[in-house]
């Protein structure tokens, strides 16, 4: 897939290319992995300002009850027990404006993807689910939604309009410019409304660890409304290298790296997105083997790694006992500019999952000294309500 | 001094018979923020087109490749502490390795700074 004219575009592609973003494949979307001031900078500034992130390449959509006849809790009720029956979370549990992450596990307890599910605040929208799924996912996602809610049910997709995460200790005063609401949001929170930019769902959200937002935009409002942001003090375009960097350092999972068909989400330390109604009545795909893990602990874990040296562990390496035993591997691994070294992340046999145990990771053929840490490795800057 | 140029982006300037080597303004440009340097042994004895050192940046490794024959004489151990410093001198300060070398002949294969250039700009 290196042949440009077979990558799909994102209504912000042209701006990126215009600001002399280095564009690359990323999910089949040609995207900026880094711009001018490159990854360290703009990791760095994410953390200390505020960087804005085209994330247009997921998959965003709305799934919306047929039946009319339903109004309020009930349709929200109704809509929840159909997705309730692919997805291991409580969504009829959802408060009104409330955002979850999930996962869509198979029959064997593995993931097919991670997730976003929300329920929205306006009375008038009950009945109404908002996704927002992984990019390299989204037809695999929708069909199974689709799937599950077979004529009671209508999913709308939402790619064909802008996603732009806003992310940092500075987004909560530049996200005024769409309204006021999103300021008052909590972490996995959100609204729609109708502002300067026409209609707007503005999450309290995102991946890199800090406070910050994800806002859908249509298409034709996307270039003014990145542009307003970008034209204050605060705000620089980011691309997808510090996106990277900044998820992992805050312990984030990449799908397909991270998580994949194979890994459940108890050994991926998940087990927080399964509420405990949900587990109760363990009637989600998976759910003995998910449940089994809870109960009687999972034969590997996702673990933190951080290194005794300089060296760099990168995804795929080996992860060896003292004794030289193989007991596990690297997932995710690269340079933490804020942790000012080397970060992994990777699974091991749970005998070795405590934070302090000391393993090797071989990096070209050498073994190096490496220790469990805990996750993230930045703390989270969450703004959480209460 | 004679500068000559690989086609991986390697630069290697020869002073009587020893060469200092590192990667090229271009190659540093292209990997972005380096954060480590792996550098080979002193006494090393390696051939053109050798696996010599790994460099990193934030998002991936990548490999120099020996750009002539030689023994490894001396490497740059200021890099080990400061790999930033690819970025900010790749064709002075930022060097990697010096090699003794053996085959001397090997250079006339490689490109001056105006056959490089032109490569560059073919790319």
């Amino acid at each position: 897939m290196n042949d440009s004219e077979t990558l799909k575009t994102t209504p912000l592609t042209n701006l990126w290319q215009t600001m002399g973003g280095r564009m690359v494949p990323f999910a089949g979307y040609l995207m900026p992995v880094q711009f001018a001031d490159g990854v360290l900078k703009e990791h760095n500034w994410t953390r200390s300002s505020c960087g804005l992130f085209d994330v247009s390449h997921m998959g965003p959509a709305f799934l919306k009850l047929n039946d009319q006849s339903l109004t309020g809790d009930a349709a929200h009720a109704a809509i929840a027990a159909l997705v309730e029956t692919i997805l291991p979370c409580d969504v009829a549990g959802l408060a009104p404006g409330q955002l979850r992450y999930t996962t869509l596990p198979n029959q064997e307890g593995g993931v097919l993807d991670d997730l976003f599910v929300g329920r929205p605040k306006a009375d008038a929208d009950q009945g109404t689910l908002y996704f927002v799924v992984n990019a390299g996912c989204k037809e695999q996602d929708f069909a199974l939604i689709a799937q599950a809610c077979a004529g009671r049910a209508t999913l709308v997709r939402a790619d064909d309009r802008a996603l732009i995460a806003v992310q940092g200790p500075k987004a909560c005063d530049v996200i005024g410019n769409v309204g006021d609401g999103p300021k008052r949001l909590g972490f996995m929170e959100f609204l729609t409304l109708t502002g300067p930019y026409g209609e707007v769902v503005v999450s309290r959200s995102g991946y890199t660890g800090e406070d910050g937002f994800e806002v859908l935009v249509a298409a034709d409002q996307a270039e003014s409304f990145v542009r307003t942001l970008l034209a204050t003090t605060h705000v620089k375009a980011i691309g997808l290298g510090a996106r990277d960097s900044l998820r992992l350092e805050a312990g984030l999972c990449l799908y397909g790296h991270d998580l994949d068909e194979t890994t459940s989400p108890i050994e991926a330390g998940l087990a927080w997105t399964i509420q405990k109604v949900r587990r109760e009545r363990a009637d989600f795909p998976g759910a003995e083997r998910i449940l089994r893990e809870l109960r009687d602990k999972p034969a590997r874990r996702r673990v933190g790694l951080l290194p005794s040296d300089k060296a760099p562990a990168r995804e795929g390496a080996e992860i060896r006992n003292l004794a030289g035993e193989k007991v596990g591997v690297v997932t995710s691994g690269g340079f933490g500019p804020s942790v000012g070294g080397p970060v992994a992340m990777g699974y091991v046999a749970t005998a070795y999952a405590q934070a302090g145990t000391e393993l090797d990771i071989i990096v070209r053929d050498q073994p190096r000294r490496w220790v469990v840490a805990s996750l993230p490795f930045v703390p989270h800057q969450y703004h959480r309500k209460g | 001094m004679t500068t000559k140029y690989t086609k991986d982006h390697e630069w290697v300037a020869v002073e009587g018979n020893v060469a200092t080597c590192g990667i090229t303004a271009y190659a540093a440009e292209q990997l972005g923020d380096v954060v480590f340097v792996e550098l080979p042994n002193v006494g090393r004895i390696v051939s053109q087109g050798d696996e010599v050192a790994v460099v990193e940046s934030v998002k991936a490794a990548s490999d120099v490749y020996a750009p002539v024959s030689g023994e490894v004489v001396d490497t740059n151990e200021a890099l080990a502490d400061a790999p930033e410093g690819v970025n900010e001198g790749a064709e002075t300060n930022g060097w990697f390795i010096k090699l003794k070398l053996t085959d001397p002949a090997e250079l006339d294969a490689l490109m001056d700074r105006a056959a490089y250039d032109s490569y560059l700009a073919g790319l």
